[in-house]
């Protein structure tokens, strides 16, 4: 079983359900940050890495002694990383997806590709959590190769919680691809309102059931859960608005260690989710 | 010889729009048959990634020769020296004053990108 932790909006506390329902499943579990363009779920185990794999995308390069400038590479490419205009084509690495799809096309097989690093997946374990982790290098722009990566990590059969990044596009489609049931975390305020109907319409786009966690409960005003009522969503937990619990995850603690009574509420969340 | 321009409008008269990636428009002038067309770049307005590639390939389709616009970012710029057209800068308000400025030859060629990408 493998669940998504996302949310349109940033900040809601993706990481704080993820890291502390992974802590409460008390067996075996995965927990995969793919939130590669900035991880934090290691600040919650304090681990080392005992694994560490570099990354890499294929980008294409040109033999220019075989390329007649016909330009199918440039054609084909979606994402602009080839331009020809009749001589032999300029590539700009940085915008490649790795598809590969300019050597398919080539009727030359003038183009070859080369490996360019764009980041790094580091395992550590900690008690019955191991912790997969992607670090995208600053400035690589493509998000998707490396959290397919991280992916790639996963152990069939097995249960893993996966912490997505925020928002609606690539980098999260590629987190919730082929995962089992999706949590999206809100709050209860307008911003939190607008940006769950967006997560909402991607999800349902994509076919994955879903629930929503509300974090911050007794902020803001009920339009989040007249939505969901209107929409019939399940609300599957309310993490209530605790100074404690800010407190907690500021001195980077799991709410279920640190804060006892609110395990019974992770507990029911495994219940309506994992354990389901 | 065409050159073409970066604009937000249709005519002469219209802005010079300072963005080459995304630009709004771009007018390709004839200089012989003094006459002009306009080509729309909305797809490129949106783009996250690759406006100034893509917005070059259009200008070298378009059959210009040269273009002027406010700045240029180095993906843009390396893809119009492949392409063969020349670059130049101007802050002037419109399309028919950089014209003006070109025929008098007050603009003088670039031979490098003068932003970083997604400079605005």
């Amino acid at each position: 079983m493998n669940i998504a932790v996302a949310s349109g909006k940033g900040g809601t506390g993706k990481t704080t359900v993820s890291v502390n329902l992974a802590r409460m499943l008390g067996s075996k579990v995965q927990l995969l940050d793919c939130d590669v363009e900035e991880p934090n779920a290691h600040l919650f185990f304090q681990a080392e890495p005992k694994e560490k794999m570099e990354v890499t995308i294929p980008v294409p390069q040109v033999d220019e002694g075989l390329c007649d400038g016909c330009g199918e590479c440039a054609k084909f490419c979606r994402y602009h990383a080839i331009v020809s205009f009749g001589t032999t084509p300029l590539i700009f690495p940085e915008m490649c997806h790795g598809c590969g799809g300019c050597t398919m096309v080539c009727p030359k097989k003038a183009i070859r590709e080369m490996d360019k690093r764009i980041g790094m997946v580091e395992t550590s374990q900690t008690g019955h959590i191991t912790l997969i982790q992607g670090r995208l290098d600053v400035g690589v722009a493509m998000a998707p190769p490396l959290i397919r990566a991280v992916k790639g990590c996963l152990q069939e059969g097995g249960t893993a919680i996966l912490d997505a990044p925020p928002g609606t596009s690539c980098p999260v489609i590629a987190t919730l691809r082929n995962t089992d049931f999706v949590i999206l975390v809100t709050e209860p305020t307008p911003f939190g309102l607008n940006d769950l109907q967006l997560a909402v319409d991607m999800v349902r786009e994509i076919g994955i059931p879903f629930g929503v966690v509300v974090n911050r409960f007794g902020v803001g005003d009920n339009r989040v859960h007249q939505f969901c009522s209107e929409q019939q969503i399940n609300v599957l937990l309310e993490i209530p608005d605790d100074r404690r619990i800010a407190e907690t995850y500021s001195r980077g603690e799991l709410i279920v260690d640190s804060l006892p009574e609110y395990r019974q509420l992770f507990k029911g969340l495994l219940d309506r989710t994992i354990n389901r | 010889m065409k050159i073409a321009f970066t604009t937000s409008g249709s005519e002469l008269t219209a802005p010079l729009d300072q963005r080459f990636g995304r630009a709004f428009k771009f007018l390709v002038y004839d200089l012989e048959k003094d006459t002009f067309e306009v080509i729309d770049n909305k797809q490129n307005l949106d783009a996250a990634q690759g406006a100034g590639i893509q917005s070059a390939g259009t200008v070298a389709r378009s059959g210009a020769d040269a273009l002027v616009s406010g700045h240029c970012g180095p993906k843009a710029f390396r893809v119009l020296l492949a392409a063969g057209i020349k670059v130049f800068y101007s802050d002037v308000p419109t399309v028919s004053e950089a014209l003006d400025a070109y025929r008098q030859g007050k603009l003088i060629e670039s031979g490098t990108a003068d932003v970083e990408g997604h400079w605005e």
